[in-house]
């Protein structure tokens, strides 16, 4: 597993589109291993905040609707090239992924 | 009398009109050429580069959907573990590249090949199959997930490779004529051929999907359908015969191969690009 986050933003006009690609199982906790037959335990990223230049632009409460390897996508004013978007994700473990990119 | 004899006439001039694309005396080449014209005719804003986008080339608005969901693949995760499998040595210490010239780069385009030796198709699943026999390793089965993952980044080093399939000698020129006939021949429950849909039929739609052409299809496998599951070109045969209600060949049956050579074939000239996406 290299990075857990690929990201990219670029300018479409005067907003900033940014992409993100985390890499997580998204488990929801009611599916069962084929081999053990249990139960695989909920293992899913619950909240995610992006910020633009460190001033925060998204705050999302994630459930177990979203899909593995989630891809996010938004659109934000009033960013440049040269901007920092930071995205930062917790799961419901606690682990935190975050990753940082530069608008082309 | 008169009307017999009206009727014999009719039936002669038709049977003599007759000379499309299905004739048995044609070579391969002049098929390829037969069937672009074909749809020149019947799709005539559709230029020739574009029939690798197949039904996104009829849709413009599908075509916007699809090239902003390439700029940044979700399914980029997924590829990296193909590039992984590509480059994780065996055992032996040997790696992939070193079965295929160049590393594996620009060669996907010369698959299928007919081997005179052995009297078969050969696809670039065997290939790779080959090279992990050669080097003490298990193989893969052919249509599963790993193959998959695999060859959508190793056929990726071929990328913009124009398809450059040949038919040369009587072996390869029979296997091709059987990879054509079974396009051609009826199927399953709802009784299609593949030809009824994807040359008959392009452009039209059936229930909400439309029909892509024939010619530039096999250019650009495996896909991740959907954006998520990575399907090969012969585990998509074994979804369309299903959709008609037949009962599927397995993956590197000689049914199978033979018919990826004759479709593949088809798309010669078109360049290459793996893997793509479908919804």
């Amino acid at each position: 597993m290299a990075e857990a986050m690929k990201m990219r933003a670029t300018m479409d006009g005067d907003v900033v589109d940014v992409k993100v690609l985390i890499q997580h199982p998204m488990d929801t906790g009611l599916m069962k291993d084929k081999k053990t037959d249990k139960l695989i335990p909920a293992f899913f990223i619950n909240q995610v905040v992006a910020t633009l230049n460190g001033k925060t632009v998204l705050d999302a409460q994630w459930g177990v609707g979203v899909a593995q390897n989630p891809f996010l996508g938004f659109r934000v004013k009033g960013g440049k090239p040269g901007d920092k978007v930071g995205v930062n994700a917790v799961d419901n473990l606690g682990n935190k992924y975050d990753g940082e990119v530069v608008v082309a | 009398m008169k009307r017999i004899l009206t009727f014999i006439m009719a039936g002669l001039l038709f049977g003599c009109a007759h000379t499309g694309p299905t004739a048995d005396s044609s070579s391969p080449e002049e098929d390829r050429v037969a069937l672009i014209d074909h749809y020149k005719q019947i799709l005539p804003n559709i230029k020739f580069e574009d029939y690798i986008y197949g039904a996104l080339a009829m849709n413009p608005d599908a075509k916007s959907q699809y090239d902003s969901f390439m700029e940044f693949p979700s399914y980029s995760i997924d590829l990296d573990k193909g590039r992984k499998m590509w480059e994780t040595p065996f055992k032996n210490g040997k790696q992939f590249a070193s079965c295929f010239p160049n590393g594996g780069k620009n060669v996907a385009g010369d698959y299928p090949y007919f081997d005179n030796a052995s009297n078969r198709v050969v696809t670039f699943e065997n290939a790779i199959n080959a090279c992990l026999k050669a080097n003490g390793e298990a193989d893969l089965k052919y249509a599963g997930d790993e193959m998959g993952l695999l060859t959508a980044y190793a056929r990726s080093l071929s990328d913009g490779m124009k398809v450059n399939v040949k038919v040369e000698g009587a072996g390869a020129l029979a296997a091709y004529e059987k990879g054509k006939k079974y396009y051609e021949t009826r199927n399953g429950q709802l009784n299609f051929a593949c030809k009824t849909c994807h040359v008959d039929n392009a452009g039209k739609f059936i229930r909400s999907d439309q029909l892509s052409m024939m010619v530039g299809q096999a250019s650009h496998w495996p896909e991740f359908r959907g954006g998520t599951d990575i399907v090969t070109l012969q585990g998509r045969f074994k979804q369309c015969e299903k959709n008609v209600r037949a009962k599927p060949k397995e993956a590197n049956s000689e049914e199978y191969n033979d018919l990826e050579y004759y479709l593949t074939y088809m798309s010669n000239g078109l360049p290459m690009l793996t893997p793509v996406f479908r919804k």
